[in-house]
């Protein structure tokens, strides 16, 4: 991928002084021959709140320390100083680049040494997590992107780089979502949809995309491929708030869909910090719920047996704070009880068009969504 | 079979033999011609092993020999390409054709036995009685020389004298295979410039291949088993390989001893029953079998409801089978372990390292066990790593290469090698037969700090020794490959090896402690480049770099204990003066502080051995204090060293172990 120009944003120099600081911590603490320490935010469902009143996951207080003269973390506090060099080279080229270029460009064989600096990109890659939460500084704003890995289509116009993309000229692909959807990267011109709808997986989408599905229900198709990337989630949350439409989710049958959900309304665990900006906290789960096999005559023989880890994830679901309420676990231990899971795909097995045709529609005539 | 046993004639006359024919063709099949239809029985089953084979049986013959005349033995092994017909000689990894000599510095065969030892199959000294010795049925050196007979059509050539004085006896045999009787071609007097001992000489159809298997491992490992013998071994491609006597001593000769009650079958029990000179049942049960005292025997007879006086002769049929049974029921003590002859730690450790280039050395000796009531006894050994000399080179004159994602330094990926042997003899075939075998894969060595995979061997540059010595070791096959696997001889070989892994344990902690603190050290210096750096170019580069590199510096040489860790891996005593080799005694961990400097250790130690092993450790710790000192050691090092070593290690060298039950008997 090019390097693209980033525009200055006010906050460049900010950030810049901010990744200094990592430097400072070192200095300072030599000068007074104490061991260099950086704190950084837990990152895990330990440290994280549940803020019922915004229907969002907030990051909790608690820090652990990184310290250089400590065999366990010696090498990764070596490794958080390079990475934060790297940043704020990008900072001051004013560029945009990925987790993997900063891999590469931080990769290299220690002096007088057989030893890599880093040996594969996920020890790079939970590093520059790590800086963003403990500067505090968002990931668009550290100038690295993710992969396009969306698209959408629908009624909705954008500003890129001053082209007009209208998303309902652009054939059954739709356009590929930037990995940085801010106001100052992307500009949403118009939208004159009813809805959103954020499908899990890339063939579905693509089927309902064929089908012009998003025509007959004036909706916005949008997708991630899996687990969202953040620009599609932000993509999504700019929808929502901007144009006041509602966001429907339909995910798999499985506790990985469930848990894609609950990512989209409440944020993630793992960047808790950015739900603020992400998370949608009145998007509706959609399907495939585990009541729809039963509802819409779906065979026991399309399903899937639960694995031990699909058991294990669900159990845990079970008891995140955000997924309290009766229908929803109700949800989820009807899969349990059931043993099965069941993929979008499966619909397929009552007729190919089942999705755009039958099931979709009667969805959305009888609102039967979970909240 | 009988002729009466016989398919009664069938309707069709003409297809069916009668019964009058089929006996006629009944008829004796000689054991020679047994051998000669199922080579493979004996290890002859193709060229490569036959020549390992008979290699073997040659200098299993000529060991036993000399030992048992109490001789220090020196063996001489030439393999020699031999032209077959009018063909040009060709290199010794394409020849078919192979002169094997061995030559002895034993007692000698008398001549009248010259012929029948060696072109006779199962004639010779060692099947009638009970004593550890390398052979045992009296097959193999006749069966090489019918290998030989078979593919060459050459006869076997033995030279012997008995001493200097007396005469040299020159013979060519072969074997009638038919009779099982040796056939002499050549009989005569001749001169001989050896004063004494035997010489051999088969001309065999062999393949000469190195590595697995190969001759040259075999007597590799003769050598690590057997210190106190010296071998010559002159190899096909005309090399001059020696393996001086590292131990000036003879092993303590086995006794001989009588069968153990436990150990025998009822048709044995019957015929010794029918043999014995005994007038009575309880006298022929405590003169003919060991630990049956005149008490014993007759709690045997009350059990069995038999009259101790009863004469043997009388008693068969039921009575003998609930005599049979009466022994089985009655308690009586494991058979003497004198009749085995271990080959002793201290023996072990010389074997291994003068062999095996390592780091850690360590053999382990098990009391006496009894299987099947034969006694036997297991011995391990080990080891562990690589000598410094082996090790990887060092960084200065190889470029290191960066690593690419993915890739990684292979090191130590090998996995251990185990070498076997049965009474002192390596076993090189049907490993994974072999009840060492398996007791070393069941051995948890990750427990002692050595990678292991499910069902495999453990990693890492590792060999390890087990010998099973006994009166009767129970092999799998005839050709004496794999020890059949025995739940009392697995469970002490087990032991064994959980004793030396214990002790590797111990050793590579005490290593790795000294390591990881200097690996701190180190880790940090090439950190903390990298840190200054990054920082220097956060700051935009108006950052004082030396300074902080300083700063950081001693903050590190203070969290990591600084010079001590230089004092533990012996850094101050030069740039190579890591503990590399190291042999830890029984003793225990304690013996582990000398630091060698690998200065030809295999020679040099052997040079000064003094030839009483009773005080014999003294020699080598004194052999490596000095090379030490040549190399330049802190003054204080050796005499550390020589502190902990000299009593540690000769006080509990196999020696007065084994020689305690001789010294009560006589």
């Amino acid at each position: 991928m090019a390097k693209a120009k980033a525009k200055k944003t006010p906050a460049a120099g900010v950030v810049e002084k901010k990744l200094i600081s990592v430097a400072d911590a070192v200095i300072t603490a030599a000068d007074r021959a104490k061991d260099p320490t950086l704190l950084i935010p837990v990152r895990s469902l330990a440290n994280v709140n549940f803020n019922e009143k915004r229907g969002i996951i907030e990051m909790g207080k608690r820090k652990q320390e990184r310290t250089f003269f400590n065999v366990g973390m010696a090498k990764k506090f070596m490794q958080t100083v390079l990475v934060a060099d790297a940043l704020s080279e990008l900072q001051r080229a004013e560029l945009t680049t990925s987790l993997r270029e900063i891999y590469y460009r931080t990769k290299h064989t220690m002096k007088g040494s057989n030893e890599n600096t880093f040996d594969n990109q996920n020890e790079s890659d939970p590093l520059i997590e790590d800086l963003e939460v403990s500067l505090s500084a968002l990931r668009e704003e550290l100038h690295v992107r993710a992969e396009n890995a969306g698209s959408i289509v629908g009624p909705v116009v954008f500003g890129d780089d001053g082209d007009r993309v209208d998303c309902a000229r652009l054939g059954k692909g739709g356009y590929s979502v930037p990995s940085i959807v801010e106001p100052d990267f992307i500009e949403i011109r118009r939208c004159t949809a009813d809805f959103v709808l954020l499908v899990e997986k890339g063939t579905q989408w693509n089927r309902l995309s064929e089908d012009k599905f998003w025509r007959r229900y004036n909706c916005v198709l949008l997708t991630g491929n899996g687990q969202p990337p953040r620009g599609v989630r932000r993509l999504a949350r700019r929808l929502h708030e901007e144009y006041k439409i509602p966001v429907y989710v339909l995910v798999d049958n499985d506790p990985w869909g469930y848990y894609i959900y609950s990512v989209v309304k409440q944020g993630s665990i793992n960047l808790a910090f950015e739900s603020e900006r992400m998370a949608i906290p009145k998007a509706k789960f959609i399907g495939l719920s585990s009541a729809d096999p039963d509802r819409y005559g779906l065979p026991r023989n399309v399903g899937i047996k639960l694995n031990d880890k699909d058991i294990g994830r669900a159990r845990e679901l079970l008891k995140y704070r955000w997924l309290q309420k009766k229908p929803w676990q109700d949800e989820i231990k009807r899969m349990l009880a059931s043993g099965l899971k069941y993929e979008l795909d499966a619909l397929a097995n009552k007729d190919f068009r089942y999705l755009t045709k039958t099931y979709l529609p009667r969805k959305l005539k009888e609102e039967d969504w979970l909240d | 079979m009988p002729a009466a046993l016989a398919k009664p004639p069938t309707p069709e006359p003409k297809a069916a033999p009668s019964a009058a024919e089929m006996g006629a063709r009944q008829r004796e099949i000689s054991v020679s011609e047994f051998f000669t239809k199922n080579r493979h029985l004996l290890g002859f089953d193709n060229p490569r092993k036959a020549l390992l084979t008979c290699v073997k049986e040659a200098v299993d013959n000529a060991l036993d020999a000399a030992e048992e005349a109490g001789i220090l033995p020196e063996v001489v092994i030439t393999l020699e390409v031999a032209a077959s017909g009018e063909e040009a000689p060709v290199a010794a990894s394409q020849a078919t054709r192979f002169r094997v000599t061995v030559i002895d510095n034993g007692p000698g065969i008398v001549r009248q036995q010259i012929p029948p030892i060696f072109a006779k199959l199962l004639y010779g000294s060692k099947f009638h009685r009970l004593r550890m010795s390398r052979g045992q049925q009296g097959i193999g050196i006749s069966a090489a020389g019918m290998y030989a007979q078979l593919t060459t059509g050459k006869p076997v050539q033995i030279t012997s004298s008995t001493g200097p004085r007396a005469a040299t006896h020159y013979f060519e045999v072969q074997i009638d295979t038919k009779k099982n009787e040796p056939r002499i071609f050549e009989s005569k007097k001749i001169d001989w410039h050896h004063p004494r001992g035997t010489q051999v000489t088969l001309e065999i159809e062999g393949r000469y291949q190195k590595g697995r298997a190969s001759v040259d491992e075999f007597l590799e490992q003769v050598a690590i088993a057997n210190p106190h013998v010296t071998l010559v071994y002159n190899t096909p491609e005309g090399e001059t390989r020696k393996y001086p006597r590292t131990i000036q001593e003879l092993p303590p000769p086995p006794r001989e001893i009588k069968p153990h009650p436990y150990g025998i079958e009822f048709g044995v029990l019957l015929r010794m029953l029918h043999d014995t000179r005994s007038h009575s049942v309880s006298g022929f049960l405590a003169a003919d079998f060991s630990r049956v005292s005149p008490a014993v025997a007759v709690e045997i007879c009350r059990t069995a409801k038999l009259s101790p006086d009863a004469r043997p002769r009388n008693v068969h049929g039921d009575a003998a089978e609930a005599l049979y049974k009466a022994i089985q029921a009655t308690k009586i003590m494991a058979p003497p372990s004198n009749c085995i002859s271990p080959i002793g730690e201290k023996a072990i450790l010389h074997g291994l390292y003068k062999q095996i280039k390592g780091e850690f050395y360590t053999a382990v000796t098990r009391p006496a066990a009894v299987y099947r009531g034969n006694p036997f006894v297991i011995e391990a050994g080990l080891a562990f790593g690589k000598a410094p000399d082996q090790a990887a080179p060092a960084p200065a004159d190889a470029p290191v290469v960066p690593l690419a994602e993915g890739e990684e330094r292979d090191d130590d990926s090998e996995l251990a090698r185990v070498i076997r042997y049965a009474n002192r003899v390596p076993l090189l075939y049907q490993q994974s037969a072999c009840a060492t075998f398996k007791a070393a894969l069941e051995t948890a060595w990750r427990n002692y700090g050595v990678a292991q995979s499910r069902g495999a061997l453990p990693a890492g540059p590792m060999v390890i020794f087990v010998h099973m010595g006994s009166v009767w070791v129970p092999f799998t096959s005839e050709s004496k490959e794999a020890i059949a696997d025995y739940d009392e001889i697995r469970k002490e070989i087990k032991l064994a090896l959980q004793e030396c892994g214990r002790r590797l344990g111990m050793f590579l902690r005490r290593r790795e402690r000294a390591k990881s603190e200097f690996r701190r050290r180190n880790i940090f210096e090439l950190y903390i480049e990298e840190v200054v750096e990054a920082c220097g170019r956060l700051k935009g580069g108006k950052l004082p770099k030396e300074k902080l590199k300083i700063q950081l510096q001693k903050i590190a040489l203070k969290r990591t204990g600084g010079t001590r860790t230089d004092a533990i891996l012996g850094r101050d005593n030069g740039p190579e003066g890591l503990p590399h080799s190291i042999i830890v005694t029984p003793d225990g961990p304690e013996g582990d502080a000398p630091a060698l400097p690998e200065l030809e250790p295999a020679a040099a130690a052997p040079a000064v051995e003094p030839p009483r092993p009773g005080k014999a450790k003294p020699a080598p710790a004194q052999g490596r204090a000095a090379a030490r000192g040549k190399a330049k050691g802190k003054p204080a090092r050796p005499a550390k060293a020589a502190r902990s070593v000299k009593p540690a290690r000769p006080a509990r060298a196999s020696k007065p172990k084994a020689k305690a039950p001789k010294r009560g008997k006589r």
